[in-house]
């Protein structure tokens, strides 16, 4: 017995037939996150991949579009044609202003009946997450969570999903077989973001919603945004120094901010360093923090556990500090030093200054 | 005021391991815990007890063992706890759980009416954050995720406000009583139960409801049958093919070491070095 969508169960039986109700279920479906008229770029990583699938099957690819009343929203769909779907279905009302899960999961259930799309993609932030399992008990469908590759599978055309499980440590497939549309949702940066191309242009449908203001039952009082310049945006970072417990104390880790300072870097965390109260949650990289995909990351004193790698090995250059030269981090790590933390950091701090001096003065 | 818990008994994942031959998970000696997230769930409603007072249920759906779990929570301060368990419910994915939890939430409401239903905000091992949402949404609740503060509850108006985290920043919402709510971590810390709690946990007769007792006919919303995913296969992680490449270490001259790396470093990858140079000015 689990929650999960994953627990080990007796595997898939071939051929199994899809409801007769749901054979006039067709297109791949991204739901394109716009909060306060600005797209979620997990949105259009998700409309890179849903393409891929789309031409698989043979179908449009649809974006989804809701939003208030606003010349804004309906240029998202224009965007969302730029990065590769065909169509949109454009819904504005003053009820979708910002988000709450009540007028937006009647609003996309309601879509999704009109319309009926075999898949549906979603973001797997706050708001994705919170949508897609509201959207999903009501149609009665599978939903994947947190999946980390998407696939058609030939014979049976239907969509098969990859995400880990247990922490990391496995990683296991899922299918919705007799139902429809087939929902997963894709954390932001697990899947490539696509080139825009500002040629392709695509079909607007919009769609009527009714719903009254006063039938709503939460409402918003207010919006506090995140003071910008304080909140780490580690998914979208180039470059990210981490530190873990290897640092052995919380003063140490300040080796971790001056070498990101001269980098211009964000700085990133093991789960056990945030917990130790060294640095906030949000900087937290893994399995239960921020899933990145900088250019270039530096582990120092991280022993590379599952939970840690699941977050961060899609990196395109991983260097790793570690004393151990048998840490687990150094078999996925594209350099290696083995040595102490805290003469490496200050050391590697220093010959990035001295480089970046020579490079601005001949540059 | 009556609130609900719902919490789920979860193996360590800390401590597995994956067998090398088979791939298989295993679990032996793997102890089990309360899912951590559904501790910020049950302090939070302790809390809320402190302050109004009321009743505090946990519920688990889970094998039987899971009474363990159950048996901790009530040592914290718990009044009750109800074991749903049934051969029936085994393979359930997270439509089919969130089905026999609110199944299981009715019968219980059907006795003392329910305020307001806590959940973690997702599990350790399934991670997929569903079954709170899904929940909410069979009995009809308004849903509250990721909330990390509950600010006020006026029992005359049945309202409660909020702080929830939302994409960018933190929503100050307003809903009502009934309804449902996943605790964000870091919201509390778990207490330390009493004495009195402890031995009124061992001794506790835990309520366990098969299928029946938790008020479900339909067999097909349940277990396997109820669960639209199937899950094809389980695999491990692919290693990466290739190791560090390692930079000698001459000893205590981590100077020198350092710019060998940075020299090889930034001839194989020019396009860090410019985003570095970029920002660096
Ligand atoms: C459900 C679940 C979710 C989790 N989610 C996450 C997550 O999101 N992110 C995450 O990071 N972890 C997560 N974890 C924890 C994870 O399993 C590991 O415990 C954690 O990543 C270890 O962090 P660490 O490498 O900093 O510490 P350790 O495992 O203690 O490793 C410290 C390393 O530092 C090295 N070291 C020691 N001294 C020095 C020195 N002087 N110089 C250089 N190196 C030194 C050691 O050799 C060692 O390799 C999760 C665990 C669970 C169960």
């Amino acid at each position: 017995m689990s929650d999960s969508n994953d627990a080990p169960r007796k595997p898939a039986r071939k051929k199994v037939e899809l409801d007769p109700r749901f054979l006039s279920y067709k297109h791949v479906w991204v739901y394109i996150e716009a909060e306060r008229g600005e797209v979620h770029p997990v949105s259009w990583e998700l409309l890179g991949e849903g393409r891929k699938l789309a031409d698989q099957l043979g179908v449009d690819l649809v974006g989804v579009v809701l939003g208030p009343p606003e010349a804004r929203t309906r240029a998202i769909c224009e965007e969302a044609f730029h990065f590769g779907a065909d169509r949109c279905y454009l819904v504005q009302h003053d009820a979708l202003r910002d988000y709450r899960n009540e007028p937006y999961t009647k609003c996309l259930t309601e879509l999704v009946d009109t319309y009926q799309p075999e898949i549906l993609m979603l973001g797997a932030t706050t708001l994705g997450r919170d949508l897609a399992g509201s959207v999903a008990t009501t149609l009665a469908t599978g939903l994947v969570a947190d999946c980390t590759e998407l696939v058609i599978e030939a014979e049976s055309r239907c969509l098969a999903s990859t995400r880990p499980t247990f922490g990391g440590s496995l990683l296991c497939t899922i299918m919705t077989q007799r139902h429809r549309p087939q929902m997963a949702t894709v954390r932001p940066r697990v899947m490539a973001m696509p080139d825009a191309d500002a040629s392709r242009t695509g079909e607007i449908i919009e769609h009527a919603f009714s719903i009254v203001e006063t039938s709503i039952i939460t409402k918003i009082l207010q919006f506090i945004p995140d003071d910008t310049r304080d909140k780490p945006n580690l998914p979208f970072a180039d470059i990210i120094v981490a530190g873990g417990r290897g640092l052995k104390k919380p003063e140490n880790f300040q080796l971790v901010w001056d070498l990101a300072k001269v980098l211009g870097a964000e700085v990133g965390a093991s789960r056990p360093v945030v917990q130790a109260g060294w640095a906030e949650l949000d900087r937290q990289v893994g399995q239960s923090g921020k899933t990145v995909r900088p250019k270039l990351y530096i582990a120092a004193g991280i022993s590379g556990a599952v939970q840690h790698r699941v977050g961060m090995d899609g990196a395109d250059v991983i260097i790793a500090i570690n004393n151990d030269s048998n840490a687990p981090i150094f078999d996925f790590a594209h350099y290696g030093i083995v040595g102490n933390a805290m003469q490496i950091l200050p050391a590697l701090t220093e010959a990035f200054r001295k480089h970046l001096a020579q490079a601005r003065k001949a540059g | 005021m009556h609130s609900v818990v719902c919490i789920k008994q979860v193996p360590d994942s800390a401590q597995i391991r994956v067998h090398p031959v088979t791939n298989t998970i295993m679990r032996q000696g793997v102890p089990a815990i309360i899912n951590p997230y559904d501790l910020f769930a049950l302090e939070e409603a302790l809390r809320l007890k402190d302050r109004f007072g009321g009743t505090v249920t946990v519920i688990t759906m889970g094998p039987p063992q899971a009474e363990v779990a159950l048996r901790k929570c009530l040592s914290f301060g718990a009044d009750h706890a109800i074991l749903v368990s049934d051969r029936a419910f085994a393979g359930a994915d997270t439509l089919a759980t969130s089905f026999a939890l609110s199944a299981a939430i009715s019968k219980v409401r059907e006795e003392q009416p329910v305020d307001l239903i806590f959940t973690g905000k997702q599990t350790i091992d399934g991670d997929t954050a569903q079954v709170g949402p899904g929940i909410a949404k069979r009995l009809d609740y308004q849903l509250l995720t990721y909330v990390s503060k509950i600010v006020d509850i006026d029992f005359g108006k049945k309202e409660i406000t909020v702080e929830r985290r939302a994409e960018g920043g933190v929503q100050l919402l307003k809903t009502a009583v009934p309804c449902l709510i996943t605790m964000l971590e870091g919201t509390n810390e778990m207490r330390f139960g009493d004495m009195a709690d402890m031995f009124r946990a061992a001794r506790y007769p835990l309520k366990v409801w098969d299928r029946v007792a938790a008020g479900i006919e339909d067999v097909a919303k349940i277990g396997l049958k109820g669960s639209p995913t199937v899950v094809g296969k389980v695999f491990a992680p692919k290693p990466r093919s290739q190791r560090a490449e390692m930079i000698e270490v001459h000893d205590n001259d981590p100077q020198d070491l350092v710019v060998t790396l940075l020299a090889k470093v930034f001839t194989r990858h020019p396009k860090i070095e410019a985003e570095i140079i970029k920002r660096a000015s």
